[in-house]
């Protein structure tokens, strides 16, 4: 029984890989991905990197050389993730601070010029998508209707989150719509200062220069 | 048991789920495209989003694999497409910035193949669905929709965040200048005038010049 539910994980690993977004790069290039995340929530990427082979005018299945360059970093531009996989991974990571968290893929390629094209297959999951529930289902002996009810709680979690991180980009929203507020009542307050000093000046100046030259 | 789970992998296999929802950041000047399979017949719910550059637009066009464009809109902010697979094969999606030499978009993606995967052992049983089950369904939709409009919405906060951010920053930027710029001018005006004064030795005519 353990051994079918393996088995049958791995065909659904591989499913999972063989379909799905893919899109291209050079080798020397830079993709990046922006997930905005609530605070404590997990995030997998799942990819696969092929490269393309001239002679067959198609993409290898299987490149063993490539590896990529994976970089994670949360929204205080922080490091949260850094490090060089093969060209197909696996990577999870689960989120401390709220906000927009970019993921970085390039790979490890040493050509100088713009080198050859690679197919990039991509998978993100966040939060409850993230939960793997046949692992689930099968580690805590759950009936069909708790696992139902299991992936409710979940959903219903990752709401709560969600609402709390609104509530906190509410909140800087607020602070600076303030902020320009307050900034342009003291601009034109400043600015009337500056403005009637000016004149002050400028009429006190030209008055004793007019004086000094004899013109009145 | 061997061959159910053949014929489970098989099932997957024909109905090929996948959702992925990411951010990403198109370049100016750039055009980004991406690719799915999508089998004959599943259907595909395609929706995109700008949250910040410029215009806050962008050029999207989906292709068929024959290259015939199902769907395109120019210069747009938000929509979403809704469609059936005629033909089995790699679906292209496109974003286009040609148009912007300097704003660079972040634009949000979200894109589902087929239907949402069941729960592993749900789906299999035959019988009739108790009360609690159909309820749990109904829940899980009604959830599901949330999760969606919660996105939605956040979105939209992005936008207006990143807007009020930018009008932070001018006013401040735009303020400096303005009060540099008074300053500069009443001392260029002062300096003018004393060499009106001075240069030449003041006569009536100069007076009647100025």
């Amino acid at each position: 029984m353990r051994d079918q539910f393996i088995s049958l994980a791995l065909i659904l690993c591989v499913l999972h890989s063989a379909c799905g977004l893919y899109f291209h790069i050079s080798e020397t290039e830079r993709k990046c991905f922006i997930e905005e995340v609530p605070d404590e929530t997990t995030v997998i990427v799942n990819y696969k990197v092929e490269l393309y082979d001239p002679r067959s005018n198609g993409f290898m299945p299987s490149s063993p050389g490539i590896g990529m360059h994976v970089e994670v970093r949360d929204s205080d531009d922080k490091i949260v993730l850094s490090r060089v996989y093969s060209s197909q991974g696996r990577i999870s990571f689960t989120s401390h601070t709220p906000g927009e968290h970019v993921i970085c893929m390039f790979s490890n390629s040493t050509a100088w010029f713009s080198g050859a094209q690679l197919r990039v297959h991509l998978d993100i999951q966040v939060g409850e998508h993230a939960i793997d529930y046949a692992n689930v289902a099968q580690k805590e002996k759950l009936t069909e209707l708790q696992l139902r009810i299991r992936q409710l709680l979940d959903q219903v979690e990752q709401i709560t989150k969600e609402q709390n991180y609104q509530r906190y980009r509410e909140e800087r929203f607020r602070h600076t719509s303030e902020s320009t507020n307050s900034r342009v009542l003291w601009w034109s307050l400043a600015q009337t200062v500056v403005l009637v000093c000016m004149g002050f000046w400028q009429m006190r100046h030209l008055k004793s220069f007019f004086e000094a030259k004899k013109l009145v | 048991m061997n061959t159910q789970i053949v014929v489970l992998a098989v099932a997957l296999m024909m109905h090929c789920i996948s959702a992925v929802e990411f951010t990403f950041d198109l370049a100016d000047n750039a055009v980004d495209c991406f690719y799915e399979e999508i089998k004959k017949n599943s259907s595909a719910y395609f929706e995109f989003q700008v949250s910040a550059g410029g215009q806050l637009d962008v050029d999207v066009t989906l292709k068929d694999p024959q290259g015939k464009v199902i769907y395109n809109l120019e210069k747009a902010t938000f929509d979403s497409h809704q469609f059936v697979a005629e033909t089995t094969g790699v679906y292209t999606a496109c974003f286009g910035n040609q148009f912007s030499a300097f704003s660079h978009k972040i634009v949000y993606v979200d894109f589902q193949v087929g239907e949402e995967p069941a729960l592993p052992g749900v789906d299999e049983h035959a019988t009739v669905l108790t009360q609690m089950e159909t309820s749990s369904q109904a829940i899980h939709k009604g959830l599901n929709d949330i999760l969606d409009a919660q996105t939605h919405h956040r979105l939209r906060e992005a936008q207006g965040r990143k807007r009020a951010e930018d009008l932070n920053q001018r006013v401040m930027v735009w303020s400096s200048v303005e009060t540099a710029a008074v300053i500069l001018i009443g001392l260029v005006q002062i300096l003018v005038l004393r060499n009106f004064f001075t240069d030449r030795k003041p006569s009536q005519a100069h007076y009647g010049r100025l």
